[in-house]
């Protein structure tokens, strides 16, 4: 089923990318779609990790909110940069991560990094260390908002 | 010019202007860390509307369907690049210059 939809994706992918609808070209794509998952495959990578197809339905109900959060918070750091007073209070923060597989814990990671006024420093396996531009965005972080999220996130599979 | 011209100009010009600022502010801000948070405006918002505006002036084409792959690709790879630059200068002991009560804290 994994090994299917990564095949199904890379051909659409293959598709997207070269424009041509010739039939030479199209069997030539699933060709190499099917070799790559073939090769992936006898690497051991079509796993959760490599192709996360589980993920999918959460993923579309998570990103929307990221979404909105880095639009926020960007603006947030826009105004920060052209304020006369650059009124920066840059914080180091031990925020706890309460998820349980590795996949989960990038997502978070990533999460924070990908808001702008937040980078994740150090990666750890129950807590990151942030790094936050203002005390406001290391506070926004400590309540936990965006840990509960990507533990449902990450508790939705099967 | 037709509307979706307009749409696309507005989302241009706002995209261009958060790419402006982050520029602004990597020179404005004291140090690495600081400066890094000015970049990450760029690549959210300054990539994104940028994008966001081509993809109204392509229309439903496989042109933005490469922009559309081109998000993705900004989406997974900044905040892992941005990482691997943090993580890099916290362990050669570049220390982040820290505002009121920034110190290692918190929870």
């Amino acid at each position: 089923m994994r090994k299917l939809s990564a095949a199904v994706s890379l051909f659409v992918f293959w598709v997207l990318l070269s424009g041509y609808f010739t039939p030479f070209l199209l069997t030539a794509g699933a060709v190499c779609a099917v070799a790559v998952v073939a090769f992936a495959r006898r690497l051991e990578v079509v796993d959760p990790e490599g192709h996360p197809i589980d993920f999918s339905g959460s993923a579309l109900r998570y990103w929307p909110w990221l979404g909105v959060e880095i639009v926020k918070s960007a603006w947030d750091v826009a105004k920060v940069i052209v304020h006369p007073r650059l009124p920066i209070s840059p914080a180091l923060v031990r925020v706890p991560a309460t998820q349980k597989s590795a996949l989960g814990r990038v997502v978070y990671a990533n999460s924070i990094t990908l808001t702008p006024g937040t980078v994740t420093i150090v990666a750890g396996r129950d807590e990151f260390l942030v790094h936050a531009l203002t005390r406001a965005g290391a506070e926004g972080l400590a309540s936990g908002d965006m840990d509960r999220r990507v533990t449902r996130f990450e508790g939705a599979r099967q | 010019m037709t509307p979706a011209d307009w749409i696309s100009m507005a989302l241009l010009a706002a995209g261009g202007a958060f790419c402006v600022v982050g520029a602004v502010g990597m020179l404005r801000m004291p140090d690495f860390y600081t400066r890094m948070h000015a970049a990450s405006v760029i690549e959210t918002l300054g990539a994104g509307l940028v994008i966001a505006g081509l993809m109204v002036q392509a229309g439903f084409t496989l042109a933005s369907a490469k922009l559309a792959i081109l998000a993705a690709l900004i989406f997974f790879a900044s905040p892992t690049a941005t990482h691997a630059l943090a993580k890099a200068a916290h362990e050669r002991g570049v220390e982040p210059v820290l505002g009121e009560g920034g110190g290692e804290g918190g929870k």
